[in-house]
């Protein structure tokens, strides 16, 4: 059995040395459970990981670079297959950045109030219908198939939702520099209300079928502790940072769009010394996922009681032209803080782009994490994180 | 004319029932109903080629049939895991997609075999005759009711324990000779499970054994049909006296035969590699664990043994713990033994698949924790018990039946107590401090290690 190509000599070397106890496994691109096509090489000790070392790049498409040639909102189609499960997000991220840009520029009005409202709303949406996917393949992930397939039937409810709003049901394209590309279709609030009055019990009964599941806690809790000095150092944001302890949400602390108008927490992690639970491990990254889809609920409630303000949904302009100047914005996507640096040149089209890929940030600590650990617990780990491998290789 | 079929029908049941251990004339010992069928019809030829085609045909016939309960476990395992996840299953291949196993099987029928050029040909080619071969072995000595019964060996029970532990070797083989480190991983993995598996399993039947006093599997059957039928009826029930056969069953015989029976049914799910336990083929781990490099029909045998697997250990369950072929109103037989055990089984087989498509997985180390650390001391406590039980309960009488039936309420409405005092609640995580997966005692030193390594990579 020879290794395949491996990154360094020394561990060639390894895996020839008759005797040796380790084993060499290289797990992906295709794997069930590696969310996407991330590459990882295991050393193994049996069962015990001694190493993991993630490989990517296996979804490389050149967006920063195809980006210089795009005219802004062309570029906005490619940023939803950056992160695809929350793809409202991202074009909320780059549309952010380049509204920032174009913010020194005396002709753009701003984005209208109601394509605000419409943006909080999709975007909340969107975060839920993230996190469901996050809960439905975690919970695959332990073993558990079928919380996939409940999370899976309640995240069809929201794509049902999406594709009368903007006719897509993954790739949507719907936010736009300036706005939103359409307005709401006749009924799509009721609709909204009817599926979040739907779905609003169900968080509890998936956290009686899994979250609190005895084999379910013995399996993630206490495992890969990511403490809040690691994940800061790693650059981990989001649900990772605040599994840690950290209470930090850019909804909150520095509010973009309309965020300050509404009520809502920030979950954080919690230390539950009866359970063993620690902050940082695989149980509070998920948790923070579970409660944070309840806070989202909360958000779509208030935009929906408080009735969303008339007129346009787009700012007039006649072209997307930002004065030249460099900027960096950055927004709460559901798998963490997403940056967008644009560097313009008063073209059309930006000088440079560049994504800060939060993703990447909590990739990059799946190396320290796993040592030590199990076969089973690696794949506990990249459930916990919740990378989509689209976004962390662009 | 009914005389005369009765007294012909008595004859066959004669030959059916001849009795195991008989060192009588010209038969030798565990002769049985083939042998004396090879020599009151085949007399001609010398008597091992009538056994031999005797034996033959029932083989033919067994592996023939015996695959009809994979392929309705199959589909019944695709319907309940549908109505447990609000989908309704299989719809399209004949009327309500009940051919869809069939479909399935004709599919990989035509499917093309791929054997890895890497690997060990013979062995990989031999690993899923093996497993297949032994799984089905099984079947010979469970008895589906009075009369079907391929063999009843004085040694039935422990017949069926060393052939299930072959699977194991066939597993391994698969493993090894498919050259891929998945596959040898799921292989080793299926191998320790097992082998600690098998303890449990074992030491829980021992404890029935003690009870029926015999390793014949029709000896257990018979004695879970004891006293209580002949005596008085306990309560009469709309004029049908219910003579309480089914207190006579070994899982209410005592306390401790109750007890073993749930540790042999949560082993025998690790047996059979299903979920929580099916770390051999854990999808997600291990993409498919030993059967990974397996494709078409070779794929499909292991998926049919799996499943007769599965079918075995529950109706073993069945016949040791829950009366076996008996009804549960009287020894009459209303309804044919072979329904009635088919009934109790697939009723096992149901709760299997309940826990299988409900709940996540074990982890290597707590697998084990839970065989060597729980399973394996109950079932050593429920020897010593049964021991005890039996020295004072030599009969079966109203007294050993009363208390075993107020201990084992008693122990039930417990665990049901402590279920839902628990329900919804953190549970303590079990202290284990193996591979990073703490408990509370252990936090404080596991984090500050931890702290250590993480300052020192800065």
């Amino acid at each position: 059995m020879l290794a395949q190509s491996t990154a360094s000599e020394e561990r060639k070397f390894l895996e020839l040395k008759p005797f040796s106890d380790e084993m060499v496994v290289s797990m992906g691109p295709q794997h069930p459970s590696t969310h996407g096509v991330l590459r990882l090489e295991l050393r193994l000790d049996g069962e015990i990981v001694r190493e993991a070392i993630p490989h990517i790049g296996y979804l490389h498409r050149c967006f920063e670079k195809h980006a210089e040639n795009l005219s802004y909102q062309q570029i906005v189609p490619f940023t939803d297959r950056m992160d695809y499960i929350a793809a409202m997000n991202q074009n909320w991220g780059f549309c952010l950045a380049v509204e920032e840009l174009m913010s020194a520029d005396p002709k753009f009005a701003g984005v209208p109030e109601r394509a605000e409202y419409l943006r909080v709303l999709a975007g909340e949406l969107n975060r839920i219908a993230s996190h469901l996917l996050a809960f439905g393949t975690y919970g695959m992930d332990i073993g558990a198939f079928t919380p996939f397939l409940y999370a899976f039937r309640d995240r069809e409810k929201i794509l049902l939702l999406f594709e009368k709003l903007c006719g897509a049901r993954l790739t949507y394209n719907y936010i736009r520099v300036g706005g939103v590309s359409r307005d709401l279709p006749p009924g799509f609030l009721d609709d909204v209300r009817e599926f979040i009055d739907y779905f609003e019990p169900k968080i509890d009964e998936y956290n009686a079928l899994l979250t609190n599941n005895k084999i379910f806690l013995e399996r993630t809790v206490g495992v890969a502790i990511m403490d809040e000095a690691m994940a800061i150092s790693y650059g981990a944001t989001g649900p990772n940072l605040r599994g840690a302890g950290r209470k930090w949400d850019l909804r909150k602390d520095e509010p973009y769009s309309i965020y300050d108008r509404f009520d809502f927490d920030i979950p954080v992690g919690e230390e539950i010394p009866e359970a063993g639970a620690v902050l940082g491990d695989c149980w509070n990254r998920y948790k923070v996922r579970m409660d944070e889809m309840k806070e989202s609920v909360k958000i779509i409630r208030q935009v929906l009681d408080g009735g969303l303000p008339d007129g346009p949904i787009v700012a007039a302009m006649k072209a997307i032209r930002p004065p030249a100047g460099e900027v960096f914005s950055r927004s709460e996507a559901p798998r963490g803080e997403l940056g967008f640096y644009i560097v313009s040149d008063g073209s059309v089209k930006p000088v440079r782009l560049k994504a800060k890929s939060p993703c990447f940030c909590a990739l990059s600590a799946l190396q320290e994490l796993s040592r030590g650990l199990m076969i089973a617990d690696i794949i506990a780990i990249i459930g916990s994180i919740d990378i989509v491998m689209g976004e962390v290789d662009r | 004319m009914v005389q005369q079929l009765s007294s012909q029908f008595l004859h066959l049941t004669s030959l059916l029932s001849v009795e195991t251990v008989t060192p009588s004339e010209g038969s030798a010992p565990g002769g049985n109903w083939a042998q004396a069928f090879a020599s009151q019809f085949l007399g001609f030829l010398p008597g091992w080629i009538g056994l031999v085609l005797v034996m033959s045909v029932v083989a033919a016939v067994f592996v023939a049939v015996v695959p009809l309960v994979p392929l309705v476990l199959v589909l019944m395992e695709r319907k309940v895991s549908a109505w447990i996840q609000d989908r309704v299953g299989p719809m399209r291949v004949g009327p309500w997609g009940l051919l869809q196993t069939l479909a399935d099987g004709v599919k990989l029928i035509f499917k093309e075999d791929l054997i890895p050029p890497q690997a060990d040909k013979f062995l990989f080619r031999f690993a899923p005759y093996l497993i297949f071969t032994c799984s089905f072995a099984v079947f010979a000595a469970i008895p589906f009711s009075q009369r079907i019964l391929v063999s009843d060996l004085n040694i039935g029970i422990f017949y069926i324990i060393s052939i299930s532990s072959v699977v194991a070797i066939g597993v391994i083989i698969a493993g090894w000779s498919s050259n891929s480190k998945w596959s040898l991983f799921g292989a080793m993995r299926s191998a320790a499970q097992m082998v600690s598996y098998e303890i449990p399993i074992g030491l829980s039947i021992l404890t029935v054994i003690m009870m029926a006093q015999t390793m014949s599997m029709e000896g257990i059957v018979a004695a879970q049909n004891g006293a209580f039928a002949e005596g008085e009826p306990i309560i009469t029930l709309l004029g049908v006296e219910v003579k309480g056969t089914i207190l006579d069953w070994m899982i209410f015989r005592s306390p401790f035969t109750f007890l073993a029976f749930f540790v042999y049914f949560l082993s025998s799910i690790a047996e059979v590699n299903r979920t929580p336990f099916d770390l051999p083929e854990a999808e997600s781990e291990l993409v498919a664990g030993f059967h990974t490099e397996y494709s078409g029909m070779r794929f499909a045998v292991f998926f049919i043994a799996e499943y007769a697997n599965v079918f075995a250990v529950c109706a073993i369950a069945a016949t040791l713990f829950l009366g076996g072929w008996q009804g549960i109103i009287d020894e009459d037989q209303f309804i044919p033994g072979l329904l009635i055990i088919f009934g109790k089984t697939f009723l096992l087989v149901f709760v299997m698949m309940w826990i299988r498509w409900t709940l996540p997985r074990l982890r290597v180390d707590q697998l084990m924790n839970l065989c060597w650390k729980y399973l394996i001391p109950i079932s050593f406590f429920n020897i010593l018990g049964t021991g005890i039980w039996g020295l004072f309960f030599r009969e079966d009488s109203a007294l050993s039946i009363g208390l075993s039936f107020l201990i084992i309420s008693l122990f039930v409405v417990s665990i049901l107590g402590i279920v839902f005092n628990s329900f919804g609640k953190l549970k303590p995580a079990d202290q284990t401090a193996l591979a990073g997966n703490i408990g509370a005692a252990n936090l404080q030193k596991l984090k500050t290690t931890w702290n250590e390594r993480h300052g020192q990579q800065k």
